[in-house]
């Protein structure tokens, strides 16, 4: 197992680089406490995991801790809510903030009123010594305790004594979102607010030549800062119906500055890039006897949040407030900072829920956008929300991707060498990380300047093109290589699972044709190449629930496994996928089995990984990025299609609970294993290698000829 | 200005724009959403005479003198209905963007039908798109809402 000890002098997560204890937690005299975690919620569930972690460690009824949303006057700064860390970094650090918080309490209590602290123990935030209470949080929340940093030691309680962590709390934000109180960004009214639309130009890179005249709706104006425009109203509609009209009313010079969609791979193939090895290991094999090389592609896909992106922004003299829901309020800041010439002490930024966020969406460009719009009312809040053809035709996307691979087999049957070889964009362009800001408006406005293009983090910290690229099967000869194109004319960042969905779906599908060259069932020979007893557990487990050994599929249909361990020391996922061979490939069901280690919230971490496993079928079957050499062409639903309801498998989750180990983050785990599966259900079904993602008719199709 | 029952309430909404623009904007709500702005995704979904129809396309002057039902008008924390009950009960959502179109779809489909097996509930939300991928969930929920209903009726 792979377990990461910590040092004893080493304080856990987030709380190395923020540990002042009261910037992680308050108590108010009238009996609550506040949390202000620097992670911020998706819809991922964490500010109530968050929660319950906190009231265990405290001893207080759950109801007791309010949560605030990150912002850069308050929180920690936890860098960006993303890589499924937040309840290893955010978690522990919170697990140990108030564990300490606690010990703290209790030790000033003790001194007060000369009962020994070995006899003090808390009840819902009063201390209780053998003769009764003798103080509480809340006589002491005024007083300052927390004004320290926090220090190593093991304070936290152990597994045995949890309550609630382990339990399935439900959701401290459902029931907002069910009964229609405004809770999402986009339902912010702040006062005097005006609304705006960006005007977005025809093409990439398009240069704006004039704007004819003409009257614009009810008391809309225009703001232009070079080739950036947006128009704003105080009412919402007449912001729209103005960017209509000044869409109709600009002139632009367009360029084809885009690939040709229909050969992506050779594209990859050809443009320049840098090359790096990612991982070597023993010599390369000699020969091998029996050996499968395969070559795998995907599209650029989309986020395709159901939200449009939104922020609002207000200038007061030479400072800057913003409302966002980026994942990162203070790289947001950062960038924000160099793209305006403020120091970043000018600027706040203030976390408010969006609608469903997968990774590097638009949220921190909106910011901008809002920003640039709002100096057209100096004093005044602005809120701008994207359209649907902004968020599907100008955010960022996943790079498409081609993975190469050739492995072969010995005479015993076992693995003799593998060779993987990753072609993608960079899956990092996110803003606060480079000298230049990373914001969509910047390559518009008149003070131009480019996005730097997209990065790869170091494989030792899960590694972005290259995640999951490294097989988890023993291997002797071992060699990854990756190029990452740096000519990045559709900007690409981060989005769920970064490069595992592809990696994994390479690998898992050559396993399954080395399995069939070993004459071995698939199930079998990951098995018999997998140490990790984790890894095994949980493809036995998911072998278990669908009944993969006696699996006697129709006629046109089958079964296919898919696993990873996501970024090969994360969560861990097993998924066995039954399709059937339609007109179109249809999942009808999914078996999962999930290990994360320690479960914070049971029913929130089932959610993750079935969300996750139905956005990979998705991604498996449906979705594609489409351009001509101008524009993205699929702006719309009809033309970005999703797995609708009529489409959705039927979905079992098991996990396999281990409370000892140190909690993994279950967002991302099932996509890479859910694409494999289906894949390696369409060859059992219809007898072809699929490789080109989606799994359509025409792509299945090729892949027969 | 047209006048119209929104959620049992009589009110009026300036003329010239969309129904969800009317009910996000001068009346105030914030249960019915911006999704597409094309019929597409059902974040927008209200019910006009209790049948479902997409906000975000529909002229306010189309509401005149009609019943408007949002999310809002199903029930509170306070008085739930018995969808959103259940949807708390099975944790039905995850971001929640697209519920609160789907409670009103789901509302309908019980008023007309009240023992819908899955295949009725797919059907009837096939209008929305949930990217989080809440689906199942969601049909579980509307199944338990369903039953209670039945059991109450």
């Amino acid at each position: 197992m792979s377990v990461v000890p910590l040092r004893a002098a080493e304080l856990p997560g987030s709380l190395k680089a923020n540990p002042r204890l009261d910037r992680w937690l308050r108590f108010h005299a009238e009996g609550a406490v506040t949390i202000t975690p620097g992670k911020v919620e998706l819809g991922q569930g964490i500010l109530t995991a968050l929660a319950q972690i906190a009231a265990d460690e405290l001893d207080l009824a759950f109801a007791r801790i309010r949560v605030q949303p990150a912002a850069t006057p308050d929180s920690p700064n936890e860098g960006v809510t993303s890589g499924s860390l937040s309840v290893q970094d955010c978690g522990l650090a919170l697990r140990h903030a108030c564990a300490e918080a606690r010990a703290i309490h209790l030790s000033v209590a003790a001194q007060r009123s000369g009962v020994s602290l070995e006899s003090l123990r808390v009840e819902d935030g009063e201390f209780l010594g053998p003769d009764g209470p003798v103080g509480s949080y809340w006589s002491q929340a005024d007083d300052a305790l927390l004004a320290c940093d926090a220090t190593p030691g093991d304070r936290a309680k152990p597994p045995a004594q949890r309550r609630l962590a382990g339990t399935p709390a439900p959701r401290l934000d459902l029931p907002d979102k069910l009964y229609g109180a405004p809770r999402f960004i986009q339902d912010l009214r702040l006062p005097g607010m005006l609304h705006a639309r960006v005007v977005r130009p025809p093409a990439r890179h398009a240069r704006l030549l004039g704007i004819k005249d003409g009257a614009l709706p009810g008391d809309a104006t225009l703001f232009r800062d070079g080739c950036f425009l947006a128009a704003l109203a105080a009412e919402e509609h007449q912001a729209e119906a103005a960017a209509v009209r000044l869409t109709a009313r600009a002139e632009w010079a367009e360029e084809d500055s885009l690939p040709d969609e229909a050969a992506l791979p050779e594209w990859l193939r050809a443009a320049p890039g840098e090359h790096a090895i990612v991982a070597e290991q023993g010599a390369p094999a000699a020969t091998a006897e029996r050996t499968v090389t395969a070559r795998f592609c995907r599209p650029f896909v989309a986020h395709a949040s159901i939200g449009t992106c939104c922020a609002l922004a207000r200038w007061q003299d030479d400072t800057l407030e913003v409302w966002t829901h980026s994942q990162g309020v203070y790289n947001l800041r950062a960038d924000l900072a160099k793209a305006l010439g403020l120091g970043e002490e000018a600027i706040i930024v203030r976390h408010a829920e969006g609608a469903g966020c997968y990774g590097h969406n638009g949220a921190d460009d909106v910011a901008l956008d809002a920003a640039l719009a709002a100096r057209a009312a100096p004093g005044r809040w602005v809120r701008l929300l994207w359209t649907r053809a902004e968020e599907l035709g100008w955010a960022p996307f996943s790079s498409a991707m081609l993975v190469e691979v050739e492995a072969g087999l010995d005479a015993d049957n076992e693995i003799a060498f593998w060779r993987q070889e990753v072609l993608s964009h960079g899956h990092s362009s996110r803003p606060g990380r480079n000298p230049k800001p990373a914001l969509l408006a910047v390559e518009y406005r008149a003070e131009r300047s480019a996005i730097p293009a997209a990065v790869n983090p170091p494989l030792a910290t899960g590694g972005g093109a290259q995640r999951n690229a490294v097989p988890a099967y023993r291997t002797p000869s071992l060699k990854v290589g990756l190029k990452r194109v740096t000519d990045m004319p559709l900007r690409a960042s981060a989005l769920r699972g970064l490069g595992a969905p592809v990696n994994v779906l390479a690998i898992e599908s050559v396993m399954d044709e080395l399995a069939s060259l070993a004459g071995e069932d698939p199930l079998d020979f990951r098995l018999r190449h997998l140490d990790d007893p984790r890894a095994r557990a949980v493809l036995e487990r998911a072998a278990a629930m669908s009944g993969w050994r006696a699996r006697a599929p129709r006629e046109g249909e089958g079964f296919g496994i898919g696993y990873a361990r996501y970024k090969n020391a994360g969560a861990y996922c097993a998924v066995i996928a039954h399709i059937a061979a339609e007109e179109v490939v249809r999942c009808r069901r999914l078996w999962i089995a999930g290990d994360v280690g320690e479960v914070i919230n049971p029913d929130g971490v089932a959610n993750q990984y079935e969300g996750c496993a139905i956005h990979g079928v998705s991604m498996a079957l449906k979705e594609e990025v489409r351009f001509d050499r101008r524009r993205v062409t699929s702006d719309s639903w009809e033309r970005y299609a999703i797995l609708r309801f009529s489409e959705v498998p039927e979905v079992a989750v098991e996990l396999i609970a281990r409370p000892e180990l140190p909690p993994l983050g279950a967002g991302e785990a099932a996509l890479g294993p859910t694409v494999a599966a289906i894949a390696n259900a369409i060859h059992a079904a219809l007898g072809v290698r699929v490789r080109r993602m989606p799994f359509t008719p025409e792509h299945i199709a090729a892949a027969e000829s | 200005m047209p006048a119209f029952t929104l959620n049992g309430e009589a009110v009026e909404a300036p003329d010239g724009t969309t129904l969800l623009h009317a009910l996000r904007g001068a009346l105030g709500l914030s249960g019915p959403r911006f999704g597409c702005g094309e019929e597409q995704c059902g974040a927008c979904m209200v019910l006009l005479d209790g049948k479902p129809s997409c906000a975000c396309t529909l002229p306010v002057e189309a509401a005149a003198g009609r019943r408007v039902t949002t999310v809002e008008g199903l029930g509170s924390a306070d008085a739930p209905h018995p969808l959103q009950t259940a949807f708390l009960d099975e944790q039905a959502g995850q971001c929640g963007f697209c519920l609160s179109g789907i409670l009103v779809s789901a509302a309908a489909l019980l008023a007309a039908d009240p023992s819908p097996d899955a295949a009725a509930i797919r059907a009837a939300l096939e209008p929305h798109l949930c990217r989080c991928g809440s689906h199942n969930r969601i049909i579980r929920a509307v199944q338990r809402a369903a039953d209670t209903m039945r059991s109450a009726a």
